[in-house]
């Protein structure tokens, strides 16, 4: 697998909200094939990076590359083409409560329709054809499947727990199959068998679909998960990979700077006070 | 000095822009229609029953009052002119507005603001879809429909308020009443009892969607929004009461 390519750039961002510095020159290179796991505490700006890097938050200082291209002084129109090739799973789930779980799973595919229908004066071969609705529904169940949901379709999220609405901000979030995916906390707030499950879901899509991620979380396990496991398809559950850690990076943040990045070795032979509070051995 | 007007310059600028965004969408595709139904629904027939209730029992009160005071000059004949000219002026647009702030001014910013805190509107924006062309401006182009409707509609009952009482209480006659009525309103008053709410609508659709679109901190932070939305709507509709009365005031 190539690990060359950078699929995500930050170049000493900063991101300030009125007086807070949220992100304090951060840099970073994610490169195609590798998953990032970002660890620190509450407030330490971990959720603005994920939010930076696809533009929803703007930085005050410095270059986030995305795809190749430079995307801080991008207009938001400009932005929609790129950010749908990133996945986001964001930390309150975000799921849209007026509308059913087909429907919120649905909503990657359609806006993108109506969003490249909506384009004028642009050549038209290269915008994807609409799809019949058909193709969108298995694509929702084929999503929904994959997080073992397929029979909440017409149900609403808050009929649902909340290790089941996390599952089906997953599938909206992996439906388009975008190359990027983001997962801001995905375990949060989730009894350790949940926690778990939510971690093989991310960890299948990464072994199956060949994704990059960026990983938020505040659980050690998570990352050590993701660090010494594959996905077996066989039986669906994980099993020990020694090549997986040379693909999966660890970052700690604190207070708005990245203080610690390197290998799960690195991070456990750690001698930093605030960096190896992280860091469980068991 | 400075510092304490930073914060509201600032503001008003934010305001204006949001205002500029939610304009330029009129003409920008994709356009949602199932939305702007569902609000027209929400906002205009949701509030009927207010705006019916509240339209009533002001006409009620003037004619009590009115019929009280021009009695003393031995014009309660005149009753239903006044009580028609002050409802399409002043109060109908007024009072109707200061309602439908109370109920959807605060109702879009505390359902705009729990979706900005639970991020479903960082979502929306991450799935390509703009939300200001999706909440804003159909909450604008629904009230600017639904604010005039109601607004006449509480005109009329209004007036049916004042006769209910010009027949009980004074014992007029029903037809002296109603004719009274018509006499009295000229074009003028129409035009300014149908601009008022219209120019209302902006505010209490846009207010409404600005607190709940910068809503932080969380669950408190809607409650937070939409109070200042409810109160904000109200007191710009006090004021634009008056400007747009004293202009038509000096032009006619
Ligand atoms: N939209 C915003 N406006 C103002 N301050 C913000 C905003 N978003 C985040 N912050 C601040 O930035 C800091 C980092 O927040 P965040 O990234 O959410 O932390 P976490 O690491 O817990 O996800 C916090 O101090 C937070 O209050
Ligand atoms: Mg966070």
């Amino acid at each position: 697998m190539a690990q060359n390519d950078s699929i995500l750039r930050f170049e000493n961002v900063s991101v300030t909200f009125d007086t807070v510095e949220a992100l304090k020159d951060v840099s970073f290179d994610l490169k195609e094939g590798q998953t990032r796991i970002i660890l620190g505490a509450a407030g330490s700006g971990k959720t603005v990076l994920l939010k930076t890097a696809i533009a929803l938050d703007c930085p005050s200082a410095g270059k986030v590359i995305l795809f190749g291209q430079e995307i801080q002084n991008l207009r938001e129109q400009q932005l929609f083409d790129i950010r749908r090739r990133v996945g986001i799973l964001f930390q309150e789930g975000a799921l849209f409560d007026s509308m059913t779980v087909e429907r919120n799973v649905a909503y990657p595919l359609i806006s993108l329709r109506t969003a490249s229908e909506s384009k004028k004066n642009v050549d038209r071969s290269k915008d994807k054809p609409a799809e019949p609705t058909q193709s969108i529904r298995e694509r929702i169940q084929q999503a929904l499947d994959f997080v073992e949901l397929g029979q909440t379709l017409k149900q609403f999220p808050d009929e649902l727990s909340g290790g089941m609405q996390r599952r089906v901000a997953i599938a909206r979030a992996v439906v388009a199959q975008p190359p990027l995916l983001l997962y801001d906390s995905p375990t949060a707030g989730l009894d350790p068998i949940t926690a778990h499950t939510i971690v093989t879901l991310i960890i299948k899509e990464r072994d199956l679909d060949n994704t990059t991620a960026l990983v938020v979380t505040h659980r050690y396990q998570d990352g050590n998960l993701a660090a010494n496991f594959r996905y077996n398809p066989d039986n669906a559950q994980l099993e020990p990979d020694p090549t997986a850690a040379e693909r999966t990076i660890f970052m700690v943040m604190r207070e708005g700077k990245l203080v610690f990045e390197g290998s799960q070795r690195e991070l456990e032979a750690s001698t930093d006070d605030y960096v190896s509070k992280f860091v469980k051995r068991d | 000095m400075l510092d304490i007007l930073k914060g509201p310059v600032e503001a008003t600028q934010d305001f204006m822009i949001l205002t500029g965004q939610a304009m330029r969408n009129l003409f920008r595709r994709p356009h949602y229609l199932d939305d702007v139904l569902i609000q027209m629904d929400s906002i205009g027939f949701g509030s009927l029953f207010v705006a019916v209730l509240t339209g009533f029992f002001s006409g009620a009160v003037m004619g009590l009052q009115m019929g009280r005071a021009l009695g003393q000059y031995g014009q309660t004949s005149r009753t239903g002119e006044v009580v028609a000219i002050i409802l399409v002026r002043e109060l109908g647009p007024a009072l109707t507005a200061l309602m439908i702030a109370g109920r959807n001014s605060s109702g879009i910013a505390s359902e705009l603001g729990s979706m900005r805190v639970t991020e479903q509107i960082d979502a929306m924006r991450a799935l390509g879809t703009d939300p200001i062309q999706k909440l804003v401006t159909p909450r604008m182009i629904a009230t600017a429909v639904m604010l005039p409707c109601l607004t006449v509609i509480a005109d009329f009952v209004g007036m049916i308020g004042g006769w209910v009482v010009a027949i009980l209480v004074y014992h007029l006659p029903t037809r002296q009443y109603w004719t009274s009525c018509w006499q009295a309103l000229e074009w003028s008053d129409v035009v300014q009892g149908l601009l008022k709410p219209f120019i209302f609508s902006f505010v209490v659709s846009l207010i409404g969607c600005y607190y709940g679109l910068r809503t932080t901190g969380g669950t408190q932070g809607v409650g937070r929004a939409t109070t200042q939305a409810m109160v904000t709507a109200s007191v710009l509709i006090f004021i634009l009461t008056t400007f747009i009365t004293k202009i038509f005031v000096a032009t006619t």
